[in-house]
């Protein structure tokens, strides 16, 4: 197990480091950074070249990303901008822990992506709990009662949930709770934001702004949860054992929960497992929409500026996040069930 | 086929007529299955009036009447002149969501067809060689699925936009930013075929049919092609009917951002950009291309699982 653990981790060494390489080379043909920095307007030609050259962005490509990935400590650079390389530059590279600065805010880009994670994983967390545990309830019902009026309903509602686009579910719901719910005077929900200026970053406030996202988010994943569930306890509800724990006067609770739930769990991890880091990806159009402060829209406003320090941590971060949650799945799959080896 | 005309009552007969009655093809065998899924059928008429529904459509309205602008009557309600409503600069939404949804289907269809090439190309090479190509390529596949598409296409959108000039084609120009939107679509989600295709040959390429033909000295490449590859045809063709829908999806996602196709070239996808700023105002923007995605993701999808089902062959009885 053990071995098979770190031979993962080396494994994914090289891939990270081909994903730097190809996101890298994308991230410099994206626009002019200078022409978007800041909102300041640079009409001299000699202070763009300045700044250029004080930002590193003269270089080679694959001197940036040498830069970006080992820092520059150790290499004569020119900060004053002048053309001629005569101090050492600050940044420690990637691989020391020091992801750059963002062009834009001039702050480390860990700080920036910092502050707004906390945001996401909040959304992403509590959506993931509303879809597990409404998908688990939907799901086991609908199995066991297998093609009755519910299961039929709760089936043609999943299809309908699995093809919609979030923003439609986003739109919608807006739509219906939000400004429908104001015309007809009942109490409505707030669509953008995080919370209400005028009260305040309270508890309350940010849950109830929450409510409309995390249906949306839920909404779409719910159906393909639900649907994923069913099948698997209608796979495990056919099996010797559970007709064995039957017959021998178990009664039906314990049967379900006891014998094929548990069963029936094994390939409910891996989806969860491998969807979680997708989730973020799910934000970056929910945040969008709701205008939730967190790392999608972080990453979307910072791509139209051509920040590529700030996107590239962002896409790093996410894609170790896939490969290590990938590497978790995998471990908790064979420590709940023993019949699973790796050699 | 002579199933069809059995009435009489009773398994006993009909398993009778069963064995008397010739063996069915293969495709009447399809049929048979694919007719009895209701939701299957359902999605196939969905899916054909949505396309007469983009192609005939264009025979009511011209495109230039699509694109035209005219300020002065921005932001109407549906109305007898304009049954959908206009959008924010006076187009007719209604003439917009049919040719819109040409565009919609031809990103959807040939973005699919890239990433089934692609797919079976990776997948076909990868299960059959084996070794260090296979190797190779099935790290090449996992890299691709550690980031996620969304992020990648965001970049790709900026990294290949405005680069691909417009083609005129059958008397249109289609604006580049399709062609760069169906590009990025293949090249970013050929990864589930490629890793069914691999699967597919792995257990197939065992087989003594395959031995017999590599006995007889085929060539490597008319293995892969004419006795490998159309054994494995089932998953593809899944594969690649869903891979219709997911990117109508990704279109839309990335136009709904702004970074997709570029106006005045319509998608469903496109026209619900900045729709969001008009929810509570001018609902129409985006509840008729809304929903036109809806119903072809649904149709598609519902099409995907009656494929699956009648193609699975280890559900062989009909």
């Amino acid at each position: 197990m053990l071995r098979y653990v770190v031979r993962r981790l080396l494994q994914a060494i090289p891939m990270l480091f081909v994903i730097s390489i190809i996101l890298f080379i994308l991230m410099q043909n994206m626009g002019d950074p200078i022409a978007t920095l800041g909102g300041r307007r640079l009409t001299r030609s000699g202070d763009r070249e300045r700044l250029t050259r004080q930002l590193g962005l003269d270089k080679p490509i694959y001197v940036q990303f040498f830069y970006w990935l080992v820092g520059n400590d150790w290499a004569k650079i020119d900060l004053d901008g002048d053309g001629i390389a005569e101090s050492y530059g600050r940044r420690e590279g990637v691989l020391r822990g020091d992801f750059g600065v963002s062009l834009v805010s001039k702050k480390p880009v860990l700080e920036v992506i910092g502050e707004r994670l906390p945001n996401t994983l909040l959304l992403m967390g509590v959506s993931e709990i509303v879809i597990v545990l409404g998908a688990l309830v939907v799901g086991i019902y609908s199995a066991l009662k297998q093609y009755s009026v519910v299961d039929n309903v709760i089936t043609g509602i999943s299809f309908v949930g699995y093809s919609m686009p979030i923003f439609f579910v986003a739109l919608v719901s807006m739509y219906i709770f939000s400004v429908n719910f104001k015309r007809w005077g009942l109490p409505y929900l707030p669509t953008v934001g995080m919370f209400d200026p005028q009260v305040g970053k309270t508890p309350g406030q940010v849950a109830l702004h929450m409510i409309l996202p995390v249906f949306s988010l839920s909404f779409i994943y719910f159906a393909a949860y639900s649907r994923y569930i069913r099948g698997a306890m209608l796979e495990v509800m056919s099996q010797d054992y559970v007709r064995t724990a039957r017959s021998k006067g178990l009664p039906q609770w314990m049967v379900v929960y006891i014998h094929a739930f548990k069963n029936a769990c094994l390939p409910v991890v891996t989806v969860v497992g491998l969807d979680l880091p997708f989730l973020l990806a799910g934000a970056v159009v929910t945040e969008r929409i709701f205008a939730w402060p967190g790392m999608g829209r972080l990453f979307l406003d910072h791509v139209t500026r051509s920040d590529t320090a700030v996107v590239m941590g962002i896409l790093m971060l996410i894609s170790v996040a896939v490969i290590v949650f990938q590497l978790l799945t995998d471990i908790v799959y064979a420590w709940i069930d023993p019949r699973i080896r790796y050699e | 086929m002579a199933i069809d005309t059995v009435t009489a009552p009773g398994p006993t007969q009909a398993s009778l007529d069963d064995l008397l009655a010739p063996p069915l093809t293969l495709r009447q065998l399809f049929w048979r299955r694919f007719r009895r899924h209701k939701m299957a059928l359902f999605g196939s008429v969905l899916l054909v009036v949505l396309v007469l529904y983009a192609t005939l459509g264009a025979f009511v309205f011209s495109e230039s009447y699509a694109n035209f602008t005219e300020t002065g009557i921005r932001l109407q309600a549906p109305s007898a002149a304009h049954p959908f409503g206009t959008d924010t600069v006076g187009r007719d939404i209604l003439a917009r969501t049919i040719y819109g949804g040409q565009i919609s289907l031809l990103i959807g269809i040939t973005a699919a067809l890239i990433e089934t090439f692609i797919g079976v190309l990776v997948g076909a090479l990868a299960g059959y060689y084996g070794g260090k190509l296979d190797n190779l390529l099935m790290r090449l596949t996992e890299t691709m699925l550690s980031v996620p598409q969304l992020f990648l296409l965001i970049v790709m959108a900026k990294f290949f936009g405005g680069k691909v000039p417009d083609l005129a084609l059958f008397g249109r120009t289609f604006s580049g930013s399709v062609i760069v939107i169906i590009g990025i679509i293949g090249l970013t989600s050929w990864m589930y075929v490629a890793r069914i295709v691999r699967a597919e040959f792995l257990s197939l390429k065992e087989n003594e049919f395959i031995l017999a033909a590599r006995a007889i000295g085929t060539p490597r490449w008319q293995i892969i092609l004419y006795h490998i590859l159309p054994n494995s045809i089932a998953p593809i063709v899944v594969g690649a009917t869903l891979g219709v829908a997911n990117a109508i999806t990704t279109e839309a996602y990335i136009s709904f951002l702004g970074l997709g196709v570029q106006p005045p070239t319509a998608t469903w996808g496109n026209m619900l950009e900045g729709a969001y700023n008009y929810i509570e105002t001018a609902p129409w923007l985006w509840i008729f291309p809304g929903i036109l995605i809806v119903l072809t993701v649904l149709g598609i999808n519902f099409l995907g699982d009656g494929l699956r089902d009648a193609l699975d062959p280890r559900s062989r009885a009909a």
